[in-house]
């Protein structure tokens, strides 16, 4: 059951030295600012700041208040403060405004601002332009990856997602290649790069100009792969209802920077209890990659095992009684916390997940992957945005409509955005127009499928006209191509068969076996065909912008047997699920490697659609 | 005796003749300021530069160390009192009022500043030019008899250093020290000796100077700083530490003639200290015991300290004075018995077919010194000047390798490597003299820059390719500076120059064209440096150069390519402040990355800026989303659908008649919730339809809810549901059953059924299980929980699935009857 346990499962880095890496520079930073200071620091740094340097430290390297950014007027009676931010623009204008304010109020204090990962041209100019540039000293610390466990890396830029695909900002390409970058520079150079995707082309390329820039290292390298794939590749994935137990957790949840707070409906008492999710946690470590149907039995199964355990000591002497007490005793005591915290989960998860709504709405997503019975879905969809069922979830199923189907009908589509605009007001205007730019919720061109077209077209002329012809056709107007994509990837499985959960076979069981993940799926037939050939039916459909190159270190063939050739590192830029990260567990266990998932974020549906709102512009 | 040995009588001191000098002075360097580089550097003179008179304008000549003319002309500027070079090889000329103007070893003019107005007003007496671990110094001494500090030229930071007490006249002499990361001066009043940091002035004693001294009349610093040698009026050299903490030696030389120059004179880990005085005509070597070495000197001369000797440059020679160097004395030393010595002999020995040679090989492996020996040679033959000795001592050295297995080869063929690049360097057209302890020191990048500072590429290049310097620091840092220098020769085309430069640096690693363009372009040949940035292969660095070039559509494109946003940025603001707005917003128009940046960044800082984008684009749909956007900002109800009329005519030209509609349709709730507040002070405003609707059925407002959803066309369903909620909310069930009698349901009857059961009542639940169509009966009674009436239902419709799910809600309390039936029409069904 538990996936940590494979036999002949390469070891992966110790990625704990990237902590110790971060650590020492902020200490570092700190301490160019010496004496007493107040730190203030970005709202969303916090918990990564956590994992990195607690309050103990921050105080031993005199930091003497803590405050978190509220873009408010502040009070402080520190001479010197010292500000840990994202370079945001904002963040950058509202400490123009502090020092402005002490400016009038003939208040003298020095000024720190600390960006991370990165410092931006933008920010300065804002700086200058506040006329505040000569007042304050800016510094960067270059804490670009946080390790959230054994395998998930994660940049903690959720904000990648929407700069990047829906403002046409790409200054996170370069931090994203800086990353890579550091990770290369610890652990070892790569042999093989593949991608897709625009983003991901960059962002290879300013990894490969850090690289030529750089000093030249030969170190036996503790990667064997890197597969870069931008999110916009496959949306369908994170649109679709989690069932695995870590997505579960994290749709009802949600898990923030590797911890979850359970609320008092989980934990049978009053107050809420924070937990780290990790394989730290030997319970969790179990059960995370399973298929939630699977959790409650497993785990009362689990909790008969510890009872077992605890029986012991019933006719023990007082020798036994001793050493059970001093060895086994706080180990069990653990295990019992967890699991009855992780019993409470799930729990309230069936409570909530195994009502009829839930079971109708994976229904209606199963058919909508399958392309089946749509009118119905159309109906159930009305249904939900009628009743205010759940302001995110109607839009989640109205972009699954869409990118399935390669768009509304007109009509339909109009009906359906007028329906939301009344239950949830006419702000969601500028929603879905960002919804259309992403091609997350589109309204199909009168008379023209393309597909039709393609295939009419196919008839007449051979393969690469056909090629160039979709081309010019997807350049006018971005289609999801999910229909065909699912066929030729066979990413839902032939309906009407059996799928026992408990002994997954294939990808798909991360959605009840009814869908393979895009993001997976492409994944996979890279590594297995060592590159993008014959695959080019399917990277057209995704518009392109593959690549394969061989990396620097060419000696890797000799030694192809160490454990390093089978770890691969895949980076998702914008974001990936934990869905995903089960179902790539699940791949490497059989094919006998581990992957390392880097992600600009954890997302889920929810975080999806909500960095596409247009409340916090 | 041996023909090199020659050299070697003056126990511990060798004088090497470098070069004859190739000048011809015509009254040798008498009445000449001279400044000479250290490490062979360049020298400079400057003839009666202390004439005043306008029309006699000096000639400042630089030469190299074997005296070939590199640069040579007349004097323009001010009165000089020093002259001096820095470490890279640039010739500083320190006037009286203060100015200090820098010129390359060609005499190419480079920039000119100034050491402060305390310095011009009270004018320089004295000058100091210094070398430390921080670049080249310079201190001064003004006419007000105060210290000047600056201990590096290229970022220059002005000390004033404290007052020194009593201190009536010029000092008799002061040096600059470099301790503990600091330069300090030390300056002789009188016998009293004085230590000036930047905060204070510190009296000192050198410990067991002789008493018999009034007066400190010279002093020198060793060229590491350690040390320190002081000459008193009484004619003693008293030699010691520089921190005056420990006394070396102390030595009459019973001359009380006025000195010229005195310098230390020691190799790196020498134990002896050793000082070289020299007067009019004489030159005295002072050492630790009592005796000293006098050379006669013919001619007026100069010292220039090295870091493992002193160079005396006259008028018509140029000579290395050095301690003889350790395994030169094992190895040459009359009658020496040291491996080393033996294994020359073997080899000349061998060389005459001698059988000797084995009795001294034997000799020296019998005591197992043959490694000692093969290591002695070669450390000697470095040590030698003479191309033929350093051949005879590297022959014996390979010669007794033979014999030896297991002998690293590093040594032996780096030396040789080291000996060629020397021996090529130290040519008389070359002209730079370095030593290999020297050369060392230096590291072989220095030497190759100071081969480029004299144009020698090719020598350089041929350097570089001969000791395998990886190309980035080698053969590219060169062909880089030949270009640098190839862009500024006017008489080519640039045609020629480009292709020149392309051709020559095509396949060198690690060239950055963006320097070699800004060099052309700082020679005013702006075609040119375009050119070149075509070959620069990193986008990024083009960008500022075009920017400065005034070129920028094109840096704009080029920072786009590199993707970097920072760059882009750069480019965008500079855009901003220097173009109009119109041309700014057309240039942006063409570049989509650049505009969504702006955007981004409008969004923030200028809200204003964002519009006029969008106007000018004629991009009516975002201009709709913008007054959207905007509306939600404004508290005001009337501004609030100002900015949706707005809205709404935008998407009219943005031919969006969905949204135009919908925001009217939005501006006509606004006004009705706005109406519907002041009559009944229920809050509204803001509300969504759906919202609104809701909160009016749940204060009984049915009229006003049953207005809304005509006016805005709500469906049938949506307008259901939210009565059959509003009605089971109030609990009010006869009003439901009512309501579900009005007309036939267009939600159908099951969300009846299970409205009341989340409200908890059955009873009135089961009023409507019979009005529920037939696809939903199953659910609906199971909903009430009657599993007999699920069962009726399921059996009837022939449905597995149904049958399946009433099967599972049975439980033990059930009737077996009904199991046993539901079973058999599951297995009917199933056959089918």
């Amino acid at each position: 059951m538990a996936h940590t346990e494979w036999r002949d499962a390469p070891e992966l880095p110790d990625f704990s030295l990237l902590k110790r890496l971060a650590r020492d520079q902020l200490i570092f930073l700190l301490e160019q600012l010496p004496g007493k200071k107040d730190l203030f620091i970005d709202s969303d740094l916090m918990s990564p700041l956590d994992r990195i340097a607690n309050v103990t430290i921050l105080k031993q390297h005199e930091v003497d208040k803590l405050y978190k950014v509220e873009l408010k007027p502040i009070v402080s009676s520190s001479d010197q403060l010292c500000f840990l931010i994202r370079p945001r623009i904002q963040t950058v204008k509202w400490i123009s405004d502090l020092v402005n304010a002490d400016k009038v109020a003939g208040r003298f204090r020095r000024y720190k601002i600390i960006f991370t990962p990165q410092k931006f041209y933008a920010c300065e100019t804002v700086l200058e332009e506040q006329g505040v540039y000569g007042d304050v000293t800016t510094d960067e610390w270059n804490f670009y990856i946080l390790p959230l466990d054994d395998d998930i890396l994660s940049l903690e830029l959720p904000e990648f997602f929407r700069d990047n695909f829906l403002e046409g900002d790409q200054r996170w390409v370069t931090t994203a290649g800086s990353a890579l970058h550091l990770l290369q520079s610890v652990y070892g150079s790569f042999s093989k790069v593949y991608g897709i995707g625009r983003c991901a082309k960059m962002v290879y390329e300013s990894w490969r100009e850090l690289m030529e820039e750089g000093e030249q290292r030969t170190r036996q390298p503790e990667f064997a792969k890197v597969f870069l794939v931008d999110r916009d590749v496959d949306f369908v994935t994170p649109l679709c209802s989690q069932v695995v137990y870590e997505g579960l957790v994290d749709d009802l949840f949600r898990i923030k920077c590797g911890s979850v707070e359970f609320g008092p409906d989980v934990t049978s008492s009053d107050k809420s209890i924070k937990v780290m999710l990790n394989s730290q946690d030997k319970v969790f470590s179990e059960i995370r990659n399973e298929h939630f149907s699977n959790v409650f039995g497993f785990l009362s199964q689990k909790a008969k095992n510890l009872q077992t355990a605890y029986d012991k000591r019933r006719g023990m002497d007082i020798q036994q009684m001793k050493a059970f007490v001093s060895d086994e005793l706080k180990g069990l005591k653990q295990e019992h916390r967890l699991l009855s915290l992780h019993i409470g989960a799930s729990e309230s998860m069936m409570k909530k997940k195994t009502k009829q709504d839930f079971q109708e709405l994976l229904k209606t997503e199963h058919s909508l992957l399958e392309g089946f019975e749509i009118r119905e879905c159309i109906t159930y969809i009305e249904e939900h945005i009628n009743r205010q069922v759940s302001m995110i979830d109607s839009l989640r199923l109205l972009c699954l409509l869409s990118i399935t189907e390669n768009g509304l009908l007109s009509k339909d589509y109009r009906s359906l955005k007028a329906q939301y605009l009344q239950s949830y007001g006419i702000k969601h205007l500028l929603t879905f127009a960002n919804l259309r730019q992403l091609g997350l919720l589109e309204e199909q061109q009168a008379g023209e499928t393309l597909t039709v077209m393609e295939s009419k077209v196919g008839k007449l002329v051979n393969d690469k006209t056909v090629g160039k012809l979709t081309d010019a056709f997807s350049s006018l107007a971005k289609k999801s191509n999910f229909r065909a994509l699912s066929k030729r990837l066979a990413l839902v499985p032939k309906s009407g068969e059996e799928y026992d959960l408990r002994v997954p076979r294939d990808m798909a069981y991360v959605f009840s076996g009814a869908y393979i993940p895009l993001s997976c799926k492409l994944i996979e037939q890279v590594l297995e065909r060592d590159g993008w050939t014959g695959l080019e039916e399917v990277t057209r459909m995704l518009n392109g912008q593959e690549f394969a190159v061989t990396g620097g270190s060419s000696s890797s063939e000799a030694r192809n047997k160490t454990d390093a050739q089978r770890i691969v590192l895949v980076m998702f830029l914008g974001g990936c699920t934990f869905s995903e990260i089960s179902a790539l567990r699940f791949l490497g266990k059989e094919r006998g490697c581990r992957f390392i998932v880097v992600t600009t974020a954890i997302t889920n549906s929810a975080r999806l659609l909500e960095a596409l709102l247009d409340n916090h512009a | 005796i041996c023909f090199v040995c020659a050299n070697y009588l003056h126990a511990y001191i060798i004088n090497i003749e470098l070069y004859e000098m190739g000048w011809n002075l015509k009254d040798g360097l008498r009445d000449c300021l001279v400044a000479a580089a250290p490490y062979g550097g360049p020298i400079a003179l400057l003839k009666a530069h202390n004439r005043r008179s306008p029309s006699a304008r000096p000639q400042l000549e630089i030469f190299s160390s074997s005296g070939l003319p590199l640069a040579s002309f007349p004097w323009k500027s001010g009165v000089v009192k020093q002259l001096g070079w820095t470490v890279s090889d640039d010739l500083l000329c320190v006037q009286e009022d203060g100015t200090l103007l820098v010129y390359d070893l060609l005499g190419g003019f480079k920039r000119h500043f100034s050491m402060g107005n305390e310095v011009s007003q009270s004018q320089v007496l004295e000058t100091k030019i210094f070398h430390s671990p921080y670049g080249t110094g310079v201190a001064i001494l003004t006419g007000a008899l105060r210290f000047t500090l600056a201990t590096n030229i290229d970022d220059i930071k002005l000390r004033r250093l404290p007052e020194v007490p009593g201190l009536q006249g010029a000092p008799s002499c002061w040096a600059v020290l470099t301790q503990d990361r600091q330069s300090k001066v030390l300056v002789a009043n009188g016998s009293h000796l004085f230590v000036l940091d930047n905060t204070a002035c510190t009296p000192v004693t050198p410990p067991g100077l002789s008493p018999q001294a009034s007066s400190i009349v010279h002093m020198c610093v060793s060229f590491s700083y350690k040390y320190l040698a002081l000459l008193t009026d009484s004619g003693h050299v008293w030699m010691g530490t520089s921190n005056l903490k420990e006394k070396l030696s102390e030595v009459d030389t019973k001359i009380k003639a006025p000195t010229k120059q005195m310098a230390w004179c020691r190799r790196p880990k020498s134990q002896q200290p050793s000082a070289v005085v020299m007067w009019d005509g004489l030159l005295l070597v002072v050492g630790e015991c009592k005796e000293t070495i006098q050379y006669h000197l013919d001619d007026d001369s100069i010292l220039v300290p090295e870091l493992d000797g002193v160079r005396i440059i006259s008028g018509t020679h140029h000579e290395l004075l050095q301690e003889v160097p350790g395994a030169c004395e094992e190895i040459f030393k009359i009658a020496s018995m040291a491996p080393g010595a033996l294994l020359l002999e073997a080899h000349k020995e061998y060389e005459k077919e001698s059988q000797k040679a084995d009795e001294y090989l034997r000799e020296i492996k019998e005591q197992s010194l043959l490694s000692e020996a093969v290591r002695q040679c070669v450390e000697a033959a470095g040590h030698e000047h003479e191309p033929e000795t350093q051949k005879t001592l590297l022959r014996a050295a390979s010669f007794g390798k033979c014999f030896l297995s297991n002998f690293p080869p590093e040594q032996f063929v780096g030396m040789c490597r080291d000996l060629r690049v020397l021996n090529a360097v130290r040519d008389y057209t070359v002209g730079i003299p370095l030593s290999h302890t020297q050369f060392k020191q230096m590291t072989i990048q220095v030497l190759i820059d100071r081969l480029v500072y004299r144009k020698l590429y090719p020598l350089a290049i041929e350097v570089c390719r001969y000791l395998k310097t990886p190309e980035y620091q080698g053969v590219s840092r060169v062909l880089k500076h030949w270009a640098c220098y190839k862009v500024q020769q006017k008489e080519e085309s640039d045609e020629v120059i480009a292709k020149a430069v392309s051709v020559k640096l095509a396949d060198a690693a690690g060239i950055s064209y963006s320097e070699i363009a800004t060099k052309a372009y700082e020679s005013g040949r702006t075609e040119l440096a375009i050119k070149l940035l075509e070959f620069e292969p990193r986008s990024g660095e083009q960008v500022p150069l075009l920017l400065k070039m005034k070129k920028s559509p094109l840096a704009l494109s080029k920072a786009i390519e590199s993707g970097d946003t920072d760059l882009v940025y750069t480019v965008v603001m500079y855009l901003k402040n220097e173009l109009n707005r119109g041309d700014f917003f057309m240039m942006l128009r063409n570049q989509p990355v650049a505009l969504s940046l702006y955007k981004q960044f409008c969004k923030h800082q200028e809200q204003d800026t964002l519009k006029d984008l969008f106007n000018q684009d004629d991009d009516h749909e975002e201009l709709g989303n913008f007054y959207v956007k905007a509306s939600y900002k404004e508290q005001r109800l009337e501004a609030r659908i100002g900015h949706l009329q707005s809205a709404v005519d935008e998407y009219y030209k943005a031919k969006n008649e969905f949204s135009a509609k919908t925001t009217e349709d939005e501006m006509r709730l606004l006004r009705f919730q706005r109406k519907l507040e002041e009559e009944k002070g229920e809050q509204l405003v803001g509300f969504s339809l759906h919202d609104t609707m809701t909160t009016l059925l749940s204060v009984g407002l049915h009229k006003h809810a049953e207005q809304l959803y005509k006016d805005f066309r709500v469906p049938d369903k949506r307008f259901w549901w939210l009565r059959l909620k509003a009605l089971a909310e109030k609990e009010d069930w006869e009003e439901l059953e009512k309501f579900s009698k009005s007309k036939k349901s267009p939600i159908g009857y099951l969300p009846f059924v299970e409205v009341c059961i989340k409200h908890h009542n059955k009873y009135e639940a089961r009023k409507y299980v019979s009005k529920v169509t037939l696809e939903q009966k199953v659910k609906a009674h199971l909903a009430v929980g009657d599993v007999e009436g699920a069962a009726e239902a399921a059996i009837e419709r022939r449905n597995e699935s149904e049958i399946g799910t009433v099967l599972s809600r049975c439980s033990a309390t059930t009737d077996h009857l009904l199991v046993e039936r539901l079973n058999r029409a599951k297995a009917t069904v199933a056959k089918k």
